[in-house]
C-alpha cells in the first residue's frame, strides 16, 4: 500500500485517476529491484501486484464484456482507490499524533523515585522446554487409570483463564505446581496449560523461576490487570449467552 | 483550610506522584475540600506555571493531572539524561495510529488498512505497552481484539480518547508532493 502511494504520489498523477498501466509496470520493476538486492518481498507485495494487474485487465476489456461483473459503469479502481485513501488518512493521523508533545521527546516527567523497601526477589524468565519439563512432571502425576473412562467433560481454555486470573487476583502469584491441584485428567491438565500460554500470549501473566530447576512462579503482570479484567468480562458475557 | 495552602499542598502531591493523578486522588487525601476548589486550585497552578514561563508545567494528562517538563527545554533536558529515547519506526506510528482511532480492532482488520503483514509491529507495540488485547471477536478463530493503553494518552500528551486530533474526512484527503525532482506521467510516456 506504502509503496504503491509512493508510486502515485511521486508521479504526480491524481489518486481518483490513476493511469493503471505506468503504475503497475512501476510496481513491479520496484519490486524486480527488490528482488535483486535480496530483499524478501513479502506476499503482500505480490498480492497487490496481482490486484493491480487485474484491474489492468479489466480496464483493457470494454465495457459490458464481463458478464459476471453486473456493475458496469463502476470504475475498476475505485476499491482500489478508496483503500488508498483510507490508508492516507491514518498516514495523515500518525504525522498529526507525531507533532504532539511527546513524551521523553519534547516532554519528559520525574524518574519515580527508588522505593525504599527491598524490592521483589530477581527472577528469571522460564524457557519453553521448562514449562514443558514442568508438564511432564504433573501428567506422571496423574493417578494412572487403567480402567477406560469415558466421560465428556466440559472444560474450556476460557473456563481456565478465568479460574487462572482470578486466583492471581485474589493471591497475586500462584506456583505453577499449584495450579493442578484439583485437576485429574489429562485433558484438563492440558486445557489449564493452553490457558496460561493464551494469557502469557496477551501479557496479561508473566512466568518466572528463582533459580534454575527451582518452582516455576506465575504473576500477574504488572499494566495488564484491565487487559485480565476485560477477558473476563469478555467470558462472562460469552458464557451468559451460552447459557 | 486557606486556598493557598491548598494549592500549596497539591503542588507538593504533585511533585511526588508517580504518574498523572485523577482529581479524585486529590480528593480523597484533602477531604474534606471540595472538588471544585480542588479543580480551580489546578487550574491556577496550570496558569501559574505557564505565564511564569516555568520550567516545570501542568497538564492534563491520561485522566489525570501530571507535572511535565517545558517542551522549550526539551533538548537540554535530554541532553543531562543522556541516553535515545526510543524512536517509533514510520510503520509503528501508522500501525498506532489505525489501533487507536479504530479500536478495538484485530489484527487481520489493521493488516487489510496497512497492506502489510502487521506481527512485528504489533509485538513492539505491546511491549512498549502503547496497546494491549482488550478481548476477542466473535468470529471464527476468535482473535483478539486490540486497544490503546493509559501509556499511549501519556505518549502523546492526551487527556482521553476523545481527544485523539479528528480524523480527516475522506474528502479532505489529499496527497501530498513529494519534494525534489519528480517525473511527470507525460515524461514518462514520451520516455
Amino acid at each position: 500500500m506504502d509503496l504503491l502511494l509512493h508510486l502515485i504520489k511521486k508521479n504526480e498523477v491524481s489518486i481518483t485517476d490513476i493511469p493503471i498501466a505506468t503504475i503497475t509496470e512501476q510496481y513491479l520493476a520496484t519490486l524486480e529491484i527488490m528482488q535483486t538486492l535480496n530483499l524478501d518481498v513479502a506476499g503482500e507485495f505480490l498480492v497487490m501486484a496481482a490486484t493491480l494487474i487485474h484491474i489492468k485487465s479489466r480496464m483493457l476489456l470494454p465495457a459490458g464484456a464481463d458478464e459476471e461483473e453486473e456493475d458496469e459503469g463502476v470504475d475498476p479502481r475505485d476499491e482500489l482507490v478508496r483503500r488508498l485513501l483510507e490508508y492516507q488518512r491514518y498516514k495523515d493521523a500518525a504525522a498529526e499524533l507525531e507533532q504532539r508533545e511527546v513524551l521523553t521527546r519534547d516532554v519528559f516527567v520525574r524518574a519515580p523515585a527508588p522505593v525504599e523497601e527491598a524490592g521483589p526477589r530477581e527472577f528469571r524468565e522460564v524457557s519453553v522446554f521448562e514449562l514443558l519439563g514442568a508438564l511432564k512432571r504433573v501428567i506422571d502425576r496423574l493417578p494412572k487409570d487403567v480402567a477406560h473412562e469415558v466421560t465428556l467433560e466440559k472444560v474450556t481454555v476460557r473456563e481456565k483463564m478465568t479460574l487462572l486470573l482470578d486466583t492471581l487476583h485474589s493471591k497475586g502469584r500462584v506456583l505453577f505446581e499449584a495450579l493442578f491441584d484439583e485437576v485429574k485428567s489429562r485433558l484438563e491438565v492440558v486445557v489449564t496449560f493452553l490457558a496460561m500460554l493464551e494469557l502469557v500470549k496477551v501479557r496479561a501473566i508473566r512466568i518466572f523461576q528463582d533459580e534454575m530447576a527451582g518452582p516455576i512462579v506465575i504473576e500477574a503482570a504488572a499494566g495488564m490487570d484491565e487487559a485480565a479484567d476485560q477477558v473476563v468480562l469478555e467470558d462472562a458475557e460469552d458464557s451468559h449467552h451460552g447459557a | 483550610m486557606e486556598r493557598e495552602e491548598i494549592k500549596s499542598i497539591v503542588e507538593s502531591l504533585l511533585f511526588v506522584a508517580d504518574g498523572p493523578q485523577p482529581l479524585q486522588r486529590f480528593a480523597e487525601i484533602l477531604d474534606p475540600v471540595d472538588k471544585r476548589i480542588l479543580h480551580e486550585v489546578l487550574s491556577e497552578l496550570q496558569d501559574e506555571l505557564e505565564s511564569q514561563h516555568r520550567g516545570i508545567r501542568l497538564v492534563e494528562v491520561a485522566g489525570g493531572y501530571q507535572l511535565r517538563t517545558a517542551k522549550a527545554n526539551a533538548d537540554w533536558v535530554k541532553k543531562f539524561l543522556g541516553g535515545r529515547p526510543a524512536r517509533m519506526s514510520k510503520a509503528t506510528l501508522e500501525t498506532l495510529a489505525i489501533i487507536a482511532y479504530r479500536q478495538p480492532i484485530t489484527k487481520a482488520e489493521v493488516e487489510a488498512i496497512r497492506g502489510v503483514d502487521v506481527d512485528g509491529v504489533l509485538t513492539t507495540l505491546l511491549e512498549r505497552s502503547l496497546i494491549r488485547a482488550v478481548g476477542r471477536k466473535d468470529v471464527p478463530g476468535r482473535p483478539f481484539l486490540y486497544g490503546t493503553t493509559v501509556e499511549f494518552l501519556q505518549l502523546f500528551n492526551l487527556k482521553d480518547l476523545s481527544h485523539l486530533p479528528t480524523l480527516k474526512e475522506m474528502e479532505e484527503i489529499s496527497l501530498p508532493e513529494i519534494p525534489g525532482d519528480t517525473i511527470s506521467i507525460d515524461q514518462l510516456e514520451e520516455n
